[in-house]
């Protein structure tokens, strides 16, 4: 196998593709892979700045009223630091809003669905360049607007990132906040168009543009994971960006879609009305409830091809993973009523929701049986992308499991709006699909910069970060189990809760350390991007077609036409001597 | 240290279980239960608990195994060329599924009986949320709400008699807030422009934190209220009081004629 071992190519015709200089080059890039990196960027920007917001809630909850030292200023936006309980909802909005929309959905589909795709299916780019590009820069203006609600007068946005009516409508609700939530929506509007036109082109990319041999069943889980959210956000976007639109006419041009009859807050009577605030919650979880898959199904085809590869094992089940993504995101267009089992909705259709979300469960358990499946009999190697990646099965199984508790109605009339529910999608979205983000970025580092990260120092990261988070996490359900409610910004005003401050103070400042310890992180990330080892085309003897292009892949990506035989997780196969046996490499002559 | 990151993983069960196990000797438990159907919801809690408990140590356990046995550099035996089991499948399918379907249908009932079947008597209270205070409205004398001898309070403070049902309606003057009471496992969201009702029974006697539930503006976390539950005799005396207190509160009106 030539390509494997020739590394000499590598980079070779990196530059002759763009003449554009710097500008065209490296900002307005229509190379999937540069793209895909300005998402990586500015989401780990952005995770920074959801991490600092995060400080400030847990000082509050450990600390309240005490003014908070270094950050305080600056997160509370007033003298001495102390956090007003109005910024305080600021905080956990923002979170929230920054987290989603801003870190975990880009970092998923924007960066790794842009630097992967073409990569993984033998394309040369995607199908549309130009959408791509667009689709990178209609973020910005969501950036700016969304940063610049920070300094409006008021504050950002209060409302939840939820952002229910009235109170996220109807001005006088929030006297504090004014612009902000209008500025929020727009924000939101704008993530919206730049999501739909990725989605568009990740799936005209994956249909059309898969090298000759490269059939849908030979497509890696990570395609197939970011395949599935593609279709997701293609059919569930157009109802948020609607409501939104809809949303952002009751607050700035006096319609009613969200407001009752005689709607009033803080003595402000609203000449509109006629609808309906519960019709929001509808719009919104319809879209949000799928949205949550889409936070997590390209994490787990990532961390399906990770564990293979380091499994040394062919992936465990490889059809019914297929199916379970597909049957997760069917399943995740009829269940976004559990949101709303205790709002008013009618309880008989907290019934059929209930059956309904139980089910999308299945899946969810197949996919992991399956994993515990793929290690079974492997040579597992503890490399750390392998470390995060197990890490995401193990807490997966926490996160997934807590799910049972609130799709069951009447436990849920209990845990709703409580801490339970915190522990239950930290442990999916952060102890899952962050710590899978982490354990994609050590495994493609080397084909994104052709250098690899620092192995030692990426287990300190690992160790660090998986004690803590399960200690930050951990005892959040056992909170939740004594009704301690989310958003208070004094909790302890109740004196049911009083005796959870000690807890609280432990969680926060495992929070802290927690933040801190990132810094190993983002010390590796950039050290080894210069003075990594230089990193060949395929470090970790995996099978994945992107494993056989340069490292960095030039322009156009592939230096020789790739014709797959076999899908991407042929390891410890009795056909060849090695242990792997990637796609391109035709069969041994009879 | 060659076995550390399994060792590492144990730790997640171990410490999984220990923080349930250690949680009550620090108070951290379920509030007093002080309804009647409080034990059903109660019950299905632990039985969600100790099934998904049951996974959870069991597939945490398969997880540290298969990392211990499996580790590169001490297993020597070939990789398992497998690509799955068709039957495996099928049975971490239908075994999952069967489960999840009976908790689904065994907490119907439940359900039902905390949302579904108010029972057939008069209200006692009207409860309404609003920024950030529970108001609460009593029928009075004739047992009928929005007549001349209701009572209306803004105390924060709901009276009920305890041992009886209870029927409550409730709604929401400005923002969605929600009427949670942690001591009887019931919560539901208040709505502008619709009124829900609320049914239990209390067993206890005895005052109560009314927790708002739902995000509902910035001082969403004073917005607290209690309720009492008192014998039948004390309550009959606590309306009477409330009733002539208000009959002899005097309210001074501007003059119309300016």
């Amino acid at each position: 196998m030539s390509t494997v071992t020739a590394d000499v190519h590598s980079g070779d015709h990196a530059d002759h593709a763009h003449a554009g200089g710097f500008l065209r080059t490296y900002v307005f890039s229509l190379d999937h892979k540069i793209i895909g990196l300005q998402f990586l960027f500015s989401s780990l920007i952005w995770f920074f700045v959801g991490g600092l917001l995060a400080l400030g809630i847990r000082w509050q909850l450990a600390y309240p009223w005490a003014p908070m030292p270094i950050l305080g200023n600056m997160l509370a936006g007033a003298e001495g630091g102390q956090i007003a309980p109005e910024n305080y909802t600021m905080l956990v909005t923002m979170h929230a809003t920054v987290m989603i929309f801003f870190v975990i959905i880009p970092v998923l589909a924007g960066a790794f669905g842009n630097f992967l795709i073409p990569l993984m299916i033998g394309a040369e780019d995607m199908a549309v360049p130009v959408l791509n590009m667009l689709s990178y820069w209609f973020m910005w203006p969501a950036f700016i607007v969304m940063g610049a609600s920070f300094f409006v007068e008021g504050g950002a946005a209060q409302g939840g990132w939820t952002s229910y009516p009235p109170l996220s409508v109807i001005l006088e609700a929030a006297p504090g906040s004014l612009n902000g939530q209008t500025l929020w929506l727009i924000a939101l509007t704008m993530v919206g168009i730049s999501s739909m036109m990725g989605s568009v082109n990740y799936m005209t990319t994956i249909i059309q543009m898969r090298a000759p041999g490269m059939t849908m069943f030979r497509l890696p889980m990570t395609i197939w994971g970011m395949f599935i959210t593609a279709i997701l956000q293609a059919f569930a976007l157009p109802v948020l960006t609607a409501a939104g639109f809809m949303q952002l006419l009751d607050r700035v041009a006096g319609t009613g879609f969200f407001l009752a009859d005689g709607a009033t807050a803080n003595n402000a009577l609203m000449a509109s009305g006629g609808g309906q605030p519960l019709l929001w919650q509808h719009l919104f979880w319809f879209y949000s409830h799928p949205a949550v898959y889409i936070m997590i199904l390209p994490a787990m085809g990532m961390v399906s091809d990770i564990l293979s590869t380091f499994a040394r094992k062919p992936l465990f089940g490889y059809k019914p993973m297929v199916y379970s993504i597909g049957g997760i995101a069917g399943l995740g267009f009829i269940v976004w009523g559990h949101h709303m089992f205790v709002s008013g909705m009618n309880p008989m259709l907290g019934m059929t929701f209930m059956v309904a979300t139980m089910m999308i469960a299945l899946p969810s358990a197949i996919k992991t049986f399956n994993w515990l499946g793929t290690l079974w009999g492997g040579k597992i190697q503890y490399t750390t992308p392998m470390l995060f990646a197990i890490s995401f099965v193990s807490m997966f199984i926490i996160g997934g499991l807590s799910g049972i508790f609130m799709a069951a109605t009447p436990v849920d009339i209990f845990i709703h709006d409580t801490y339970y529910i915190v522990a239950h999608f930290h442990y999916v979205l952060f102890a899952g699909t962050a710590m899978a983000v982490f354990g994609a970025i050590y495994y493609w580092f080397p084909k994104m910069f052709g250098r690899m990260m620092n192995d030692a120092w990426g287990k300190v990261h690992f160790a660090l970060t998986f004690v803590l988070l399960n200690c930050v996490f951990f005892p959040m359900h056992i909170l939740g189990w004594t009704g301690f409610p989310r958003r208070l910004a004094d909790p302890y005003h109740y004196e049911t809760f009083r005796n959870l401050l000690p807890l609280n103070q432990f969680i926060s400042w495992c929070a802290f350390i927690m933040v801190g310890v990132q810094v190993i992180f983002v010390i590796n990330f950039f050290w080894s991007m210069f003075f990594g080892p230089k990193a060949g085309r395929n470090p970790w003897h995996s099978n994945g077609l992107e494993w056989q292009a340069p490292s960095p892949p030039g322009h156009g990506n592939f230096d020789f036409q790739p014709q797959i035989y076999r899908g991407p997780y042929e390891y410890g196969s009795p056909e060849v001597e090695e242990d792997y046996y990637p796609q391109t490499q035709p069969p041994p002559a009879e | 240290m060659k076995r550390f990151w399994s060792l590492l993983f144990l730790l997640v069960p171990i410490g999984g279980v220990a923080t349930f196990l250690v949680a009550p000797y620090f108070n951290i438990v379920l509030p007093r239960d002080v309804s009647v159907h409080g034990r059903v919801i109660d019950n299905l809690f632990m039985f969600i608990l100790y099934l998904t408990g049951a996974v959870f140590i069991v597939t945490e356990l398969v997880l540290f195994y298969f990392m211990w046995k499996y580790d590169a550099k001490s297993n020597s035996k070939p990789v398992k060329y497998s690509h799955g089991s068709h039957s495996l499948e099928i049975v971490w399918t239908i075994l999952p599924a069967v489960t999840l379907l009976f908790i689904a249908i065994y907490q119907m009932d439940a359900w039902a009986t905390a949302k579904m079947n108010p029972p057939n008597i008069k209200p006692h209270a009207e409860v309404t949320g609003r920024q950030f205070n529970w108001d609460f409205r009593y029928p009075g004398g004739d047992d009928e709400l929005y007549t001349e001898d209701d009572i209306v309070r803004t105390d924060g403070k709901l009276y009920l008699p305890v041992d009886e049902d209870i029927l409550l309606k409730i709604t929401s003057a400005d923002v969605l807030h929600s009427f949670f009471l942690p001591n009887l496992r019931l919560k539901q969201d208040v709505v502008p422009g619709m009124t829900q009702s609320m049914w239990f029974k209390a067993k206890k006697t005895g005052g109560y934190d009314i927790v708002c539930a739902e995000l509902c503006g910035w001082g969403h976390y004073k917005m607290k209220g209690r309720v009492f539950f008192l014998p039948r005799e004390e309550y009959d005396q606590k309306i009477l009081e409330m009733a002539a207190e208000q009959n002899t509160m005097r309210v001074d009106l501007p003059d119309e004629d300016e």
